[in-house]
């Protein structure tokens, strides 16, 4: 077996290595091969002298939109807070990104926000066309992001509602009973994220095997796959080549 | 005298004969129910010929009525979207275009969308390469729909349609090869717009498929339409309302057969969709002949749709001015499929190092792509596609999401199967559509 460490080596030809994944335990136990955003070539400890290779990216801090929004997303935000007395405790954030609406919601209201979207007169999202998620290692102390995409068929209008979770307590409530669509897009979520959507009716893998160990979308779970012969060289898989960051 | 409670013994040949009879037989069998007791599971697929794809199902059974039915998916589960995120943004499209694998042209379309939306350039996008995109989307749109109809005929028992609608598909993927190279996974469409311009000889062979094609969706209507199986195994099967659909989140053909004319084309255009005539077609009933009739229908709206975007070609660039975005190379079809043109290479090798570096720079960097998320859908022939596409700022996607419709679409099945009869579950799963290469990603 080689550590992490030895996996690098002196830049130019890659070493062969024991391929993360087939080692016959559980798949996600080599950390990621370069941590999100740091480095610019994607490999470490490779003697690069450049300086590149210990750039860190700065992640720029989600802004909250001012007043007014413009287009339909004043009258979102209005209708939303005159039918839901507790807007105030649970919208965190409201950002508005080219052109779209993003409603931060406190994981814990989600389900209630939902509700309220779904069934006001005047929000009316009757249609839930996405959950999926996003880990935002390295940039959020909750990494873990659920997305609501809503969509209103009356007023053909669509809002995101996100929440944030942590690794440590990935819990928030399930949307089911408001969208029994979100019933497998959850499940997606949860096999591919670990995040626990508590109320859930049959919370399983959906996509990876029953047996699968580990979440395979998280940022620290790596690629995995083999390196490959090409003309005599080796070609490291994808997640250990250098590549620009 | 008492009587026996069993029937004499009688010596046979073959030695002794027991009958066995009694007035307690009698009892034990008119107690129980054949038909309602005895509940068997069967487990059907995910290799079975009826399934349309690697999907498999478990039934409860009484009888021939389905009481419980569950689908299990992710057979087929690749990896395409982590996959994404250890490539640019511009190998993006060769993966999604292997998702839903009848339907390649939407999947590159929602992506390039998404990222150009990203990149702020959605105004910059050429006219020209918008339409080729309408183009390409409607003649895939006809194709998938022919393969839904060959499909969906073969697993009712009707095999000629299979032959038929897989021979006039053929027809498209001869299209599409003249244009991008590759009969699927095109890798056509690309955020800028599109990889090369469409030759001559292409308009060509779409004019005489536009002419061939009504003859020929007059000859499926005349096979099946009037045909008595087909009526019996479509009409009133696997019914499903405008509320079950929008509660499962189904969307497509399947919501519109339901009576709901929600089709992002018209109600959220993007593409220039709003300019072009056409019609969405609908249907009152919401059960498979519906969505056999709403089907057909669309066909015939795509063809005109075809026609349109056929006129409006004019001459122009293909992709986005900007050449910090717009791949370097003129691309060409070669004997081996779709690369470098011979003029672009003999520049970067022959005249000008600039060049040369650029087109370095561009293929193994990328462009980056500012911060931010977006949403994107847009009406595949199954109904929304979606992509959520989040960049950090880098060459890679930091995650890209796909709203895929056949994974959504396939949990209204539990819906329109439990209560009816087995055989209806295949007529009711081949008509939501599902293809499992983009259900499982």
């Amino acid at each position: 077996m080689t550590s992490p460490t030895d996996r690098n080596n002196d830049g130019g030809v890659p070493l062969p290595v024991v391929p993360a994944g087939a080692s016959g335990t559980a798949p996600a136990e080599y950390p990621p091969a370069s941590p999100a955003g740091r480095g610019m070539f994607g490999n470490q400890g490779s003697g690069d002298v450049s300086g590149y290779g210990g750039l860190v990216r700065q992640r720029q801090p989600i802004e909250e939109a001012a007043r007014p929004y413009g287009g339909y997303f004043d009258e979102v935000r209005d209708a939303l807070e005159e039918a839901y007395p507790a807007f105030g405790d649970a919208i965190e954030k409201v950002v508005v990104d080219r052109g779209e609406l993003t409603l931060h919601v406190r994981p814990e209201r989600i389900a209630e926000v939902c509700q309220v979207m779904r069934d006001d007169m005047a929000l009316r999202f009757e249609l839930c066309s996405s959950v999926s998620g996003v880990d935002y290692l390295g940039a959020d102390e909750r990494r873990l992001h659920v997305v609501y995409q809503l969509t209103s068929m009356t007023y053909r209008r669509r809002v995101r509602l996100e929440a944030a979770v942590s690794v440590e307590a990935p819990h928030l409530p399930s949307v089911t009973a408001v969208y029994p669509t979100a019933d497998w897009q959850e499940r997606e979520a949860y096999d591919m994220f670990g995040i626990v959507f508590d109320g859930h009716p049959n919370l399983t893998r959906v996509l990876m095997p029953d047996d699968w160990e580990g979440h395979p979308q998280r940022k620290d779970y790596p690629l995995g796959g083999v390196p490959v012969e090409y003309k005599g060289a080796e070609i490291p898989p994808p997640d250990r080549r250098r590549s620009y960051q | 005298m008492t009587t026996s409670n069993y029937a004499t013994e009688r010596e046979t040949t073959e030695g002794r004969v027991f009958t066995v009879t009694g007035g307690d037989w009698d009892t034990i069998v008119s107690g129980t129910d054949p038909i309602n007791d005895e509940r068997i599971v069967v487990n059907m697929g995910p290799q079975h010929p009826s399934t349309h794809g690697v999907l498999r199902l478990i039934l409860e059974l009484e009888g021939e009525t389905v009481r419980e039915a569950r689908s299990v998916v992710g057979y087929l589960h690749t990896g395409i979207e982590k996959n994404l995120e250890y490539r640019n943004w511009v190998q993006g499209s060769t993966f999604v275009t292997r998702m839903d694998y009848l339907a390649p042209i939407f999947n590159e379309t929602a992506y390039a969308l998404a990222v150009e939306k990203l990149l702020g350039i959605t105004d910059d996008i050429t006219e020209r390469a918008t339409t080729i995109r309408v183009l390409m989307m409607e003649l895939n749109r006809i194709s998938s729909h022919l393969v839904w109809l060959a499909t969906t005929g073969m697993e009712l028992g009707a095999i000629s349609i299979m032959l038929y609608g897989f021979r006039e598909r053929e027809y498209i993927l001869d299209i599409f090869e003249t244009i991008t190279g590759l009969r699927m996974n095109h890798a056509y469409v690309r955020p800028g717009g599109v990889a090369q311009d469409v030759p001559d000889e292409a308009i060509v062979k779409i004019r005489e498929f536009l002419k061939m094609m009504p003859k020929k969706l007059k000859e499926y209507e005349d096979l099946l339409s009037g045909q008595p199986i087909w009526l019996e195994r479509t009409k009133n099967v696997a019914v499903l309302d405008v509320t079950g659909c929008v509660a499962l989140g189904v969307t497509g053909p399947v919501l519109r057969s339901a009576g709901l004319a929600w089709d992002l084309r018209k109600t959220m255009p993007y593409c220039g969709y709003e300019t072009y005539e056409f019609d969405v077609p609908t249907h009152p009933d919401g059960d498979v002949w519906g969505r056999y009739q709403v089907r057909l229908a669309e066909i015939r709206e795509s063809m005109k749709l075809v026609e349109q975007a056929l006129d409006r070609l004019k001459p122009g660039p293909v992709m986005v001015a900007d050449r910090k975005i717009a791949w370097p190379a003129q691309l060409a079809i070669g004997v081996d499929g779709m690369g470098n043109s011979l003029e672009h290479v003999a520049k970067i090798m022959g005249q000008s190092m600039e060049s040369l570096i650029h087109h370095f720079k561009l293929v193994t960097e990328g462009f980056r792509v500012p911060p931010g998320q977006v949403y994107v859908g847009i009406e595949s022939p199954r109904g929304e596609l979606g992509v959520h596409a989040v960049s950090d700022g880098g060459t890679r996607p930091y995650r890209v999401h796909y709203r895929e419709p056949s994974f959504v679409n396939l949990q209204a099945l539990p819906a329109m199967a439990e209560g009816g009869l087995i055989a209806d579950v295949i007529a009711g799963g081949a008509s939501l559509d599902p293809v499992m290469g983009g259900c499982d990603r």
